[in-house]
């Protein structure tokens, strides 16, 4: 915490939110969509930081049973930088729009969005999935089996899978597991240290911010005010810990933006953990109407007893 | 255990473990949910939901047994061997699955390695349980018996 303190002192771009920040609060970006340049120096920012995380899988991957499984390969495209990939956690979405009648061409940096209750996380089946205290939710590469259902829950699909590598090949690789699940975890061990994640650190624009959700949320809105602009991730899937800000509406950019796989989408989005967690009341409430239920037909046989008496 | 009771016992922990294993995923790789009307197997958020809804009868009717065999049943019938032992399995994975859900919660936070061992807790005594109801649905062993 001093040591971010101490960054954030030192007036490097993109820290004003993080001097001093409680740990135990959820960190959350700001991103101003009308800054971006394009320049892909985040992205590139983010290979370089990341290298030692990428998977390098063992080949020939193990034979699928049953073959319907599919093998996931992007270790000889390494280089692809136009999508998400095991190998490329960030990259630019380019959208075409007008803004006051002129053609303009915006660029949004995308990865994962840290939900504030992250479903990947929440529905991990084996806790591989993991969320800290300061809101990054990543994936442990030594725990991931590859199954993808996190991808399947993700809103945006976000995880990216490659195939053979991780804890599978030494269960039984071909019944079980397919790899391990990758995405962006925000450079959560430089953060840890105080410094900030690589692709903050290296925007030459500053367009992004980082800091406790509550102060990001609020710049948001004084950023959106000033620009006549929108907000996107503030309630989105209940709320996320990434706050684009843009000058169109999103629905404009949403249509013009190239989506795909692992080309996420800039929809709204329903909070997906919110129906089950519903009902969750309802399991406080169930005990105490079963002792009813049996409290009532204790009664209803006492008086039966007595009657008989 | 009343027939009602047991029918709804059998039919809850059917889905229940069904959905649990459902969280896995499993159903899809394996055409489980290729067969017709089983397609909801492989879709998360539904066997989620259902196992939220199974949990909910368990622990009514849980609650219901307990409460109906201190009141009116415990002077006439005492636990078995094998009763216990489902009661303590039972109640390791209501409370686990519990602690799971309040996991699930917004604004709640387990620490990973706990959240690891509840999941492995949860899945082992699902397993246990399982195991043991066999045995007991083999070897004719009830809950309780006569004094």
């Amino acid at each position: 915490m001093a040591a971010a303190a101490g960054v954030a002192a030192a007036g490097i771009p993109g820290t004003q939110a993080l001097a001093g920040p409680d740990e135990s609060r959820q960190l959350a970006t700001l991103i101003d969509i009308s800054q971006c340049i394009g320049c892909e120096g985040c992205v590139e920012a983010c290979s370089e930081v990341n290298a030692d995380k990428y998977p390098d899988p063992r080949k020939p991957f193990p034979k699928m049973v049953p073959n319907r499984v599919p093998v996931e390969d992007w270790s000889e495209k390494r280089d692809v930088n136009d999508r998400l990939t095991p190998y490329n956690w960030l990259f630019i979405q380019h959208a075409a729009v007008q803004i006051n009648g002129e053609d303009k061409e915006l660029t949004i940096p995308r990865r994962c969005m840290h939900c504030v209750n992250p479903p990947c996380v929440k529905l991990c089946p084996w806790g591989a999935a993991k969320q800290l205290d300061n809101g990054i939710s990543r994936i442990d590469s030594d725990l991931c089996l590859g199954g993808s259902k996190c991808k399947k829950v993700c809103p945006w699909d976000v995880p990216q899978r490659q195939t053979g590598t991780g804890l599978y090949l030494d269960i039984m690789p071909s019944m079980a597991g397919n790899g391990v699940m990758y995405k962006c975890d925000r450079c959560y061990a430089r953060v840890a240290e105080g410094e900030l994640p690589a692709c903050i650190e290296a925007c030459p624009e500053d367009v992004q911010t980082i800091g406790p959700r509550d102060e990001i949320i609020k710049k948001a809105h004084a950023l959106a005010t000033e620009i006549n602009g929108y907000i996107y991730g503030e309630t989105e899937n209940g709320g996320t810990n990434t706050i684009y800000v843009s000058p169109v509406p999103f629905e404009e950019l949403n249509q013009a933006i190239d989506r795909g796989k692992g080309k996420p989408h800039l929809k709204p989005v329903e909070d997906t953990m919110a129906q089950a967690n519903n009902l969750a009341a309802a399991m406080l409430i169930a005990p105490v109407a079963g002792i009813a239920a049996a409290v009532g037909k204790y009664i209803k046989r006492s008086k039966t007893v007595s009657r008989g008496a | 255990m009343g027939l009602p009771s047991r029918w709804i016992y059998l039919t809850t922990t059917f889905f229940l473990v069904l959905t649990g294993f459902g969280q896995m995923p499993i159903f899809k790789r394996y055409y489980i949910a290729d067969i017709p009307g089983l397609g909801w197997l492989a879709e998360f958020f539904v066997t989620h939901y259902i196992h939220y809804l199974g949990a909910i009868v368990l622990l009514a009717l849980a609650a219901y047994i307990v409460a109906d065999y201190l009141m009116l049943q415990r002077n006439a019938r005492r636990m078995t061997a094998s009763g216990y032992i489902r009661l303590v399995l039972l109640t390791g994975i209501l409370v686990s699955g519990g602690l799971l859900v309040i996991r699930n919660l917004t604004g709640t936070h387990f620490s990973p390695e706990f959240i690891i061992f509840l999941d492995i807790t949860h899945l082992g005594l699902v397993m246990a349980l399982l195991f043991v109801s066999l045995y007991c649905l083999i070897r004719k062993k009830h809950w309780t018996t006569e004094r």
